[in-house]
């Protein structure tokens, strides 16, 4: 690949039909930066934090009110409750199916793509999975409102914005965790109940979201930590004790009653007690610590230099994190000048959104259907949102490179090419998109083809657009 | 080709026949012969259908497998075929049938995508030849009937090439996109990664499509039809039929077995439907490689090379198996794991074809085989 086709298939979302090549690639990259918008239109009118909560919150009460007349009466099973709760259930699908769209149709139409990938790079390091009701219903809203403004400014305003979200507190279950000596801790000991602490989520901020696994934090921290983090919840969603918590539906908020009083001691430093702000300064200690920086480069660089990236390459841009106390667009200038990521043949199998999206752009496809595209890209096996562990999908090509999944491309850019208008020659798009990368046998193949619409098929699974 | 596919899979089948009628109808034809060319794809076991029993070495070296005849049609002293195959038994003691054992083509590796590739192509290596040897075939026809089908929603490798042939697919068969399977093996051949994976693809796609589906009734309306489509005068002379399902890495007994009962009842299906024209068809069954001697672990058996193939009509000389017989001693096994090819499926076909239609083996073996220089086209088939 030339300097051109880097820019656009492996730092961007690969070339839209009909747009103009960059005259300059590195300046094209360095100059969306400046022109990134965090709320173009398909996002703007996705439903909001506002909307879902709502219907989640219903669900919970149609829920508990099935449940109540279930113990009065004898369970009847076209009982109108249950089918409120279903209606809200569907309502909740709907409104994450609607925000997939959102997200697809943003990257199919933007002219930003180089920052829109690192959105979804981020949204990816910060997982959170879909499988749980309510977090189907915020996962869009986890995007767009918590990474999405953020993807430009600080690791740290990311990092707080991540963990305050109500999708992150329900996922890692930190909206139910309760300090012991907090004043809810102590109530429900004296009568005899079990309430406590939940470390999920400060176990995952450090392991996942921060420092990296086994990079010299222990269990004490951990502990510590996560009691720093009581009190830490949701306002209206939640179940179990949270769900007494009053407060707007789906906000974060801070309940004092759930709060373990005391300083805490975190990788050897002394967190005064502060209410909200105590874990709080945990996370800004996380967020420019050297561990940190460390993991993040690691990262960063093997989603654009290769599986297995070049080291001076991680060196670069851990420099560059630290040097900036963690000021993103920084580091990414520092990768965009690093020659590491500029190697002239593809270094990335791509996933199977990433296949999607660059599939869409390569067509010129204005939006996917609605409704469709989440069911669309969970058939090429990578449920948007839904990597099923807080540690995201995987960015390496052995998860992604599979003899089924070929399969599943291949069908699919046979229905996908079927169906789109295409205004360009699947000769000249391919020409286009990989430049002097493309190699004879692709554009043989797309030459000899029967149909205009096999061609461009051909060329959506070619070997060049399977990878960037 | 689109158009005339389109038309053909839309259509009835009368009108799928009617389409050749323009051209010849009131044409005195030159020949009445017909062929089909069934391929196993997936490497079908040779072993496991025309049963070396009588090899000293075969009950050591097959296990579990070794018991797979009790019950088949003894052929000779050495070879018992496999007891589903009853149909192709009664072909055998009338004389119509007639097994090759330990043929191969000339590729030597173990993938069915490039094996595949040479048996369809004809050519000495995969990718060698773009197009089919089946295609080439037609250029020694007379003109008029010159007229090939595949039973297939998409034309085959062996049939393609500069002669129009048209495909006709019947609905429970694998769907259009076939051929774009085919065009994107193009485009893996030389990406290692990708390579292997689309085999794997290919090979998982061939184990839902087989022969074995719903007792052998799919297999045989297969074969029904194809004699529908070949049986007018003014019908198909030349069909390819597909099957899928040979890859018996595991449970090959049962799985082998329900294959053979597949393709026994597609054999019966187009004799019984061609009816007199019986008499002046042809059907070849061949494979792209065989499998390996030994049973593995999961009692069934992974690629090897040579196979057996087999002929059948009402001209073939058949009540014989042709071969120059290895054995399956552990020495005298290919790469010490495979069973020895010591003839030459490119002679086999070539003379198949020669003496089928009345023609030169000089000439055949050269338009259908061009790369194959040492093969001699076997003599005295039909």
């Amino acid at each position: 690949m030339d300097a051109t086709a880097i820019a656009r298939n492996r730092f961007g979302l690969g070339a839209r039909a009909g747009e103009a090549a960059p005259r300059d690639a590195k300046a094209w990259l360095l100059d969306q930066l400046a022109r990134f918008d965090s709320r173009p239109a398909p996002i703007a009118n996705a439903p909001g934090r506002a909307e879902a909560a709502g219907e989640i919150a219903e669900f919970y009460r149609t829920r508990r009110a099935e449940r109540r007349e279930r113990r009065m009466e004898a369970a009847d099973d076209a009982s109108p409750q249950m089918e409120a709760r279903r209606a809200e259930r569907r309502d909740v699908r709907d409104i994450y199916a609607q925000s997939v769209a959102a997200r697809a149709n943003a990257a199919l139409a933007t002219d930003t793509p180089f920052v829109e990938r690192l959105v979804h790079f981020w949204s990816n390091h910060f997982a959170i999975s879909a499988d749980k009701l309510p977090v189907a219903g915020l996962a869009g809203d986890f995007e767009f409102s918590a990474i999405r403004p953020h993807v430009l400014g600080r690791f740290a305003d990311m990092l707080g914005a991540v963990e305050r979200h109500p999708a992150m507190l329900v996922f890692l279950d930190q909206a139910q965790s309760i300090g012991p000596n907090s004043r809810a801790g102590t109530r429900a000991a004296g009568r005899g109940r079990k309430r406590g602490l939940n470390e999920n989520l400060a176990r995952e901020i450090m392991e996942l979201h921060t420092l990296g696994v086994r990079t010299g934090y222990g269990q004490a921290d951990v502990t510590e930590f996560a009691r720093a983090m009581t009190g830490w919840t949701v306002g209206g969603i939640g179940r179990g004790v949270a769900r007494r918590i009053d407060g707007e539906p789906g906000a974060f908020l801070f309940a004092p009653q759930f709060h373990e009083p005391g300083t805490r001691t975190i990788l050897g430093k002394s967190f005064a007690q502060g209410g909200e702000a105590q874990a709080q300064a945990v996370l800004a200690m996380l967020a420019t610590h050297p561990a940190t920086a460390r993991h993040i480069a690691t990262k960063l660089a093997r989603h654009f230099a290769g599986d297995a990236p070049p080291a001076t390459l991680v060196a670069k841009l851990e420099a560059a994190f630290l040097r900036s106390g963690g000021d993103l667009p920084t580091v990414y200038r520092a990768l965009v000048d690093a020659p590491e990521a500029w190697a002239a043949e593809p270094v990335k199998f791509k996933t199977p959104w990433e296949w999607a999206v660059s599939a869409g752009r390569a067509v010129g496809a204005e939006s996917f259907p609605a409704g469709n595209v989440a069911g669309f890209i969970t058939q090429l096996g990578q449920a948007v949102w839904r990597p099923g562990s807080p540690a995201g999908f995987d960015d390496i090509a052995a998860s992604w490179a599979g003899s089924d999944a070929i399969m599943r491309r291949v069908e699919a850019a046979g229905r996908f090419a079927g169906r789109a208008r295409m205004e360009q020659d699947a000769r000249t798009l391919a020409a286009s998109l990989f430049g002097d990368g493309l190699s004879e046998t692709t554009g043989t193949g797309i030459a000899r083809a029967e149909s205009p619409a096999q061609g461009l098929a051909l060329l959506l699974v070619s070997p060049e657009f399977m990878r960037r | 080709m689109m158009d005339r596919r389109n038309l053909l899979r839309t259509g009835a089948i009368g009108a799928a026949a009617a389409l050749f009628a323009p051209r010849i109808a009131f044409a005195a034809a030159p020949t009445d012969k017909r062929f089909v060319f069934i391929i196993q794809r997936g490497a079908a076991d040779g072993l496991g259908i025309v049963v070396p029993v009588g090899d000293p070495a075969f009950a050591g070296q097959r296990g579990v497998l070794a018991d797979i005849a009790e019950g088949g049609l003894k052929l000779d002293s050495t070879f018992t075929l496999h007891p589903m195959l009853a149909e192709t038994g009664k072909l055998y003691g009338a004389k119509q049938a007639l097994f090759a054992h330990a043929v191969a083509s000339p590729y030597r590796e173990r993938s069915h995508f490039d094996g595949q590739n040479v048996l369809e192509s004809g050519g000495k290596g995969p990718y060698a030849l773009k197009d089919g040897w089946l295609n080439r075939m037609l250029a020694l026809l007379p003109e008029a009937d010159a007229r090939a089908l595949a039973i297939a929603a998409a034309i085959p490798l062996a049939l393609r090439g500069t002669r129009e042939v048209a495909s006709y697919a019947p609905s429970n068969l694998p769907d259009a996109s076939d051929d774009l399977l085919q065009r994107v093996s193009m485009l893996y051949q030389g990406d290692a990664q990708l390579h292997g994976l689309w085999e794997q693809a290919l090979a998982t796609r061939t184990l839902t499509g087989d022969l074995a589906a719903d007792n052998g009734r799919n297999a045989a309306a297969t074969g029904a039809l194809a004699a529908r489509l070949m049986a007018p005068a003014n019908g198909a002379r030349i069909a390819m039929i597909e099957t899928g399902g040979w890859d018996t890495h595991s449970g090959q007994k049962a799985r082998l077995g329900a294959q053979l009962r597949g393709l026994d009842a597609m054999i019966g299906a187009i004799r019984t439907g061609l009816g007199a024209e019986w008499a002046n068809t042809m059907v070849l069954v061949a494979t792209e490689f065989g499998r390996t001697v030994a049973v593995n672990g999961t009692n069934g058996t992974d690629h090897g090379t040579a196979s057996a193939a087999m002929l059948l009509g009402g001209g073939v000389k058949g009540g014989r198996v042709i071969a120059d017989w290895p054995g399956l001693a552990q020495a005298s096994l290919y790469e010490g794991r495979d069973l020895r090819p010591t003839g030459d499926l490119d002679g086999f076909i070539a003379g198949a074809v020669a003496a089928h239609f009345g023609l030169e083996p000089a000439r055949v073996l050269p338009t259908l085989f061009p790369q194959s220089t040492a093969a001699q086209p076997v003599e005295g088939l039909a």
